[in-house]
C-alpha cells in the first residue's frame, strides 16, 4: 500500500515538474522568436521553412485520405441517422460544423502528433545521448533556439493550414456521397455549406490547432529532452511522446468545445 | 610560470553531488595559458564530471571555476556566451550534428557567431579541414565517417573559431594506435602552431604520457597526483601506481567477507 501511495506521489511529482519543463521551453521559445534577432541571435528561417515542409508537405497526403473518409463516413452516418425522422436533407448542417469545429483539427492534430510529435521526441533524444545538445550548448548556440524555436513556429503555421485543408477535403468527401445519396447536386451542397458556416466556426479550428500545435511540439521536446537508457529510452520516449500528445488533444479539444461552444 | 597573470584555468574547491553520493571532493587544479593539461583517471574517477562542470554544462554543490576572467560557477548568460566563443570542444564520440555535413557541422559556430560572407567561411573551413588531415570531405555525412576521422571533424570545429581553449575528451578512445598516434601527434603540431590552452580528458595512458605537460590523476573524485610526465610516473602514490600499472585496487582474498559486503547478510 505504502509503495502503491509512493508511486503515485512520484509520479505527480515527475508530471508536474514535466509541466513546468514545458512551460519553460515554451516561454523561452517565444523569447528567442522575438528577442533572437535583437541579440543577433535569431531563430534561422531555413531551419523553419525546412520544418514546415516536413510537417506541412510532408503530411498531405495521410491528410488528404483520412478527411476524404471521415468526410464520407459523417454524411453516411448523418444521413442514416437523419433518416429516422425525415430530416436527412439537412445533413449539410450537421457535416459543416462537425467537420469544421470538431473534426478537421482533431484529426489533423493526431495525425501530425503521430508524425512530427514523435519525430521530434526521436531527434532531440537522438541528439540527447550522442552529446549534440551538449555539443550545441558548449558551441554557444541555444538549444531551444536552434532547435525546439524553429518546430514550434513551423507547427503552428502548419498546423492550422492542414487544418483547413482537412477541412475543405472532408467536406468535399462528404458532398460526394450526399450529392449521390440524396440526388443533391454538389453546387446546391456548396451553396447549402457556405450559408451554414461562419467565419466564427473556422476560427473555432483554428483556434483548436493552435493550441494542439503547442502541446504536440512541447510533448514532444520534453520526451526527447528527458530520454536516458540509450536506444531503448528513445523508442520509450517516441512512444510516450505519441500516447501523451494524442491523450492531451482529446483532452484539451473536449475543455476547448465545452467552455466555447455551450 | 606559475602567477596568476598566465593561469588559464583556475579550479578551487569544487564539490560536487549526484544526489548524495559526492562525486568531487574538493578539487582544486590550475592550467597555465599554453600548455596541454591531461586529466587522467579510470572510469568512475570523477574527470568526465571534472570536464562537464569546466565546461558549464553542470553547476557545482559548491566551488568556484575561473577561466577566462570569469567565474563560471556564477557568470551569467551574456558572459557565458562570450566566453564559449572562446573555447573549443571536440567531445568522445564527436557529437557531430548529424543532420548537417561534415562541412556545414564544421562552419555552425561561423554561422551562428560571425557576419563573415560565405566565401570566407568556406576559405576557413577548407583550411581547417586541411589542418586536421579532412580536405575534401565537406560533403560528407557524419554517418559515412569512421572512428577516427568523425575526432577529426569534431577537432576542426572545436578550432573553427581559434579558440583560447581547446578541451578534448578522450580523444584517442577506441582508435586503433597507429590512428590513436597520428591523432596525438595532431594535438602537439595543433598547440606548437597556435599556442592554445589545451585540457585534455584521457585514461589512455600511452597518449597522456606523449601529450602532456601537465597531468592531473582523479581517483575517487580526488586528485591524487598532480606534476609533470616525469613526477607522475615517479609517484609512489599506490593509487596512481595502480592506474599507472593497471591493476585493480584490492585483490578480494575472502569470499565471505565479500559476499557480505555485497548483500549485507552475515555468511556463516
Amino acid at each position: 500500500m505504502r509503495a502503491f501511495i509512493e508511486g503515485i506521489g512520484r509520479r505527480s511529482i515527475s508530471g508536474i515538474t514535466e509541466f513546468g519543463q514545458a512551460a519553460a521551453i515554451l516561454l523561452e521559445s517565444i523569447y528567442w522568436l522575438f528577442m533572437g534577432p535583437g541579440q543577433r541571435q535569431p531563430v534561422r528561417l531555413r531551419a523553419v521553412f525546412a520544418q514546415a515542409m516536413e510537417i506541412g508537405i510532408g503530411a498531405l497526403p495521410i491528410v488528404t485520405v483520412l478527411s476524404l473518409a471521415i468526410g464520407i463516413m459523417l454524411a453516411i452516418q448523418g444521413i442514416y441517422s437523419l433518416r429516422v425522422f425525415g430530416a436527412e436533407h439537412n445533413v449539410t448542417l450537421g457535416i459543416a460544423l462537425s467537420v469544421t469545429r470538431e473534426f478537421g483539427p482533431m484529426i489533423t492534430g493526431i495525425l501530425v502528433a503521430g508524425r512530427t510529435g514523435s519525430a521530434l521526441a526521436a531527434r532531440i533524444g537522438t541528439m540527447k545521448i550522442n552529446q549534440e545538445l551538449d555539443a550545441l550548448t558548449v558551441m554557444g548556440i541555444q538549444p531551444v533556439r536552434y532547435l525546439v524555436a524553429p518546430a514550434l513556429l513551423a507547427i503552428l503555421i502548419m498546423l492550422p493550414a492542414l487544418s483547413w485543408f482537412s477541412d475543405c477535403v472532408a467536406l468535399f468527401g462528404a458532398g460526394l456521397y450526399v450529392s449521390m445519396e440524396l440526388g443533391m447536386s454538389l453546387g446546391a451542397y456548396f451553396e447549402q455549406l457556405v450559408e451554414i458556416l461562419t467565419v466564427d466556426d473556422l476560427m473555432h479550428g483554428l483556434g483548436k490547432s493552435l493550441l494542439f500545435g503547442i502541446l504536440i511540439a512541447l510533448i514532444g521536446v520534453i520526451n526527447g529532452a528527458n530520454v536516458s537508457g540509450g536506444a531503448e529510452g528513445i523508442g520509450h520516449a517516441t512512444t510516450r511522446s505519441v500516447v501523451h500528445a494524442i491523450s492531451a488533444i482529446v483532452i484539451t479539444d473536449m475543455l476547448f468545445t465545452f467552455l466555447l461552444a455551450r | 610560470m606559475n602567477s596568476q597573470a598566465d593561469t588559464a584555468i583556475s579550479v578551487k574547491d569544487l564539490v560536487v553531488y549526484y544526489g548524495d553520493r559526492k562525486i568531487l571532493k574538493e578539487v582544486s587544479m590550475d592550467v597555465r595559458e599554453g600548455e596541454i593539461m591531461v586529466i587522467m583517471g579510470g572510469s568512475g574517477s570523477g574527470k568526465s564530471t571534472l570536464l562537464r562542470h569546466l565546461l558549464a554544462l553542470e553547476h557545482p554543490r559548491s566551488g568556484a571555476i575561473h577561466m577566462l576572467g570569469h567565474d563560471i560557477t556564477t557568470a551569467s548568460q551574456t558572459d557565458m556566451l562570450e566566453i564559449r566563443k572562446k573555447i573549443g570542444v571536440a567531445f568522445q564520440f564527436g557529437a557531430l550534428l548529424s543532420s548537417l555535413s561534415v562541412g556545414e557541422n564544421v562552419m555552425l559556430p561561423l554561422l551562428e557567431h560571425t557576419r563573415l560572407d560565405r566565401s570566407t567561411m568556406e576559405v576557413m573551413l577548407r583550411l581547417k579541414l586541411e589542418v586536421v588531415g579532412l580536405a575534401g570531405f565537406e560533403a560528407l555525412m557524419p554517418a559515412e565517417l569512421s572512428g577516427g576521422m568523425t575526432k577529426r571533424a569534431a577537432l576542426a570545429r572545436a578550432i573553427i573559431m581559434d579558440p583560447q581553449l581547446l578541451f578534448l575528451d578522450e580523444p584517442s578512445a577506441g582508435l586503433d594506435p597507429v590512428v590513436a598516434a597520428a591523432l596525438d601527434d595532431l594535438i602537439l603540431q595543433l598547440r606548437d602552431a597556435t599556442g592554445m590552452t589545451m585540457v585534455v580528458v584521457t585514461h589512455e595512458l600511452d597518449s597522456a604520457f606523449k601529450i602532456a605537460d601537465r597531468i592531473t590523476v582523479l581517483d575517487k573524485g580526488e586528485i591524487v597526483e598532480a606534476g609533470n610526465v616525469e613526477q607522475v610516473r615517479g609517484s609512489t602514490n599506490p593509487r596512481v601506481q595502480n592506474l599507472l600499472n593497471r591493476r585493480t585496487e584490492e585483490i578480494v582474498t575472502d569470499v565471505d567477507e565479500y559476499l557480505e559486503r555485497l548483500t549485507g547478510l552475515r555468511i556463516d
